[in-house]
């Protein structure tokens, strides 16, 4: 990314964004309170998950095991929620 | 004076200088007093005299928001309101100036409800004070022509990049028939080519327009547009101010005075009233009595300079306000003047007139009570009613 802002006096003029898709350098992972933690022994591959997540911060792999992106994952816990096996717990951060 | 004297009321006035002004969005909602305008527009764009989209949308909110769009993508667009027609179009109002749109907007001022009322009062040019639009306000309808050819040099000038509006009182300017003098369109098609877009919306390049900004960013942004705004904004007006005087011999300035370098007494007025402050104060000069008129044709960015200049001589300043501010230290234009001149090293004292509203005629009697209520002042050295109401049934 070739933003890289230190003043107001060197941003752009109109609030513009002048480049695309620069809503990855967003790490919203920092809002989070929970962190969603899977145990891949319980995971029987339905992937609700995957379909739930809002953001999405659940990747599918190869497998269809997923991996939970933690960049972006905001803790909300609708993963663990939807879980038909309890195969993700959400554990307070720090813990 | 250039150009050709023709007959004609503020609206078809506005709507006249906008289509020589050869715009290419017009997106507005009928509203009075500024019907005439829209029904103009959409009568030259029928007629083929003029080549423009007209959006019939269906709302003012609607009519804000496809003129952002449109001014976005590079058009040069014009749209004119109302009272509560503005009360309707206030967030777009922030969001038009801070995504930096070109937008010119005839404002018909209008009293706000309660009670419905269609005449003159400045509550929508006051209401849209502090959204960041550039305001002008016309006295007669040869300014109100003049400022809209002038407000879209202003606003689309790249040092610039901000909407303006231009005032002109309701049905007083609105709907009186006038002599004027109109420039022919060569001349303005030169004084005004056409728009050059600044970052518009392109395919090609993808931009995002007005994204979320949270406690990171968004203080930096404000910052950035309130200083495009005070300090590129009022040296563009006095160029475009000049090259107009060039090509039309009609001069206009950001503060306009009358006698005010030998006067005691002041009196401060917005709109089409100040010509007949003036009528009455030139009278009374003749008198003997030592009195100016001051009046802004722009009125944001607020001339502060202007104003300091303008007042050093001044013992009292009347301020004369058509509109109300509940609960504030004063009306709008008092609370302007009076923080600007508070930390001035020479400030006359203040009191703030409220007159005129919903359209109650502003008689000489009036005005003339005004200065006596100043000559009091004067002659005390104290003010002791800092708001009195004219034209009151009491």
């Amino acid at each position: 990314m070739s933003i890289e802002w230190k003043s107001w006096k060197e941003l752009p003029i109109g609030k513009i964004i002048p480049e695309p898709a620069t809503t990855l350098k967003f790490k919203t992972g920092s809002w989070r309170a929970l962190r969603p933690v899977l145990n891949e022994d319980k995971c029987i591959r339905c992937l609700l998950c995957w379909i739930h997540c809002p953001e999405p911060a659940i990747i599918r792999l190869e497998d269809d095991l997923v991996k939970i992106d933690y960049d972006y994952c905001k803790g909300c816990g609708i993963c663990a929620n939807v879980c038909p096996v309890h195969a993700i717990e959400m554990k307070m951060e720090g813990e | 004076m250039k150009g050709k004297r023709v007959g004609l009321n503020g609206d078809t006035a506005v709507a006249f200088a906008a289509k020589q002004a050869n715009v290419d969005v017009v997106s507005a909602y009928p509203i009075t007093p500024q019907t005439i305008i829209v029904e103009t527009l959409a009568k030259y764009i029928n007629n083929g005299e003029l080549d423009a989209a007209f959006i019939p949308v269906e709302s003012e909110h609607s009519a804000l928001s496809a003129a952002v769009g449109a001014s976005l993508a590079g058009a040069r667009v014009f749209t004119a309101t109302a009272s509560q027609g503005l009360a309707l179009m206030y967030e777009i109002l922030w969001i038009a100036a801070g995504m930096r749109t070109t937008i010119v907007m005839a404002l018909g001022n209008r009293a706000f409800s309660p009670n419905i009322n269609i005449h003159c009062s400045h509550d929508d040019a006051y209401a849209a004070r502090d959204t960041g639009w550039i305001q002008f306000f016309a006295e007669n309808v040869q300014e109100a022509y003049d400022l809209t050819l002038q407000a879209f040099k202003v606003s689309e000038d790249h040092r610039v990049l901000f909407p303006s509006i231009i005032n002109l009182d309701g049905f007083i300017l609105t709907h009186s028939l006038e002599g004027l003098y109109v420039l022919d369109d060569k001349t303005v098609e030169e004084f005004l080519p056409p728009k050059k877009p600044y970052n518009p919306i392109d395919p090609e390049a993808p931009k995002t327009y007005g994204p979320l900004d949270l406690y990171d960013w968004y203080m930096e942004h404000k910052k950035l547009q309130d200083y495009h705004f005070n300090n590129n904004v009022p040296p563009v007006i006095k160029e475009v101010f000049e090259e107009y005087a060039e090509i039309s011999g009609r001069r206009y300035t950001p503060v306009k005075t009358m006698g005010v370098e030998d006067a005691d007494i002041g009196i401060m007025i917005l709109g089409s009233s100040a010509g007949s402050v003036r009528h009455v104060v030139r009278q009374l000069r003749e008198k003997g009595k030592k009195v100016g008129v001051i009046s802004l044709t722009q009125y944001r960015p607020f001339p502060k300079k202007e104003l300091v200049e303008a007042v050093k001589n001044l013992q009292v300043l009347a301020v004369m306000d058509r509109s109300i501010s509940f609960g504030s230290p004063g009306a709008q234009l008092y609370m302007d003047v009076a923080s600007t001149l508070y930390n001035a090293k020479h400030r006359p004292l203040l009191f703030n007139v409220i007159y005129g509203l919903g359209g109650r005629d502003l008689t000489p009697v009036h005005i003339e009570g005004v200065v006596e209520k100043a000559e009091e002042v004067l002659k005390k050295g104290e003010v002791e009613e800092e708001q009195i109401w004219v034209g009151l049934k009491e």
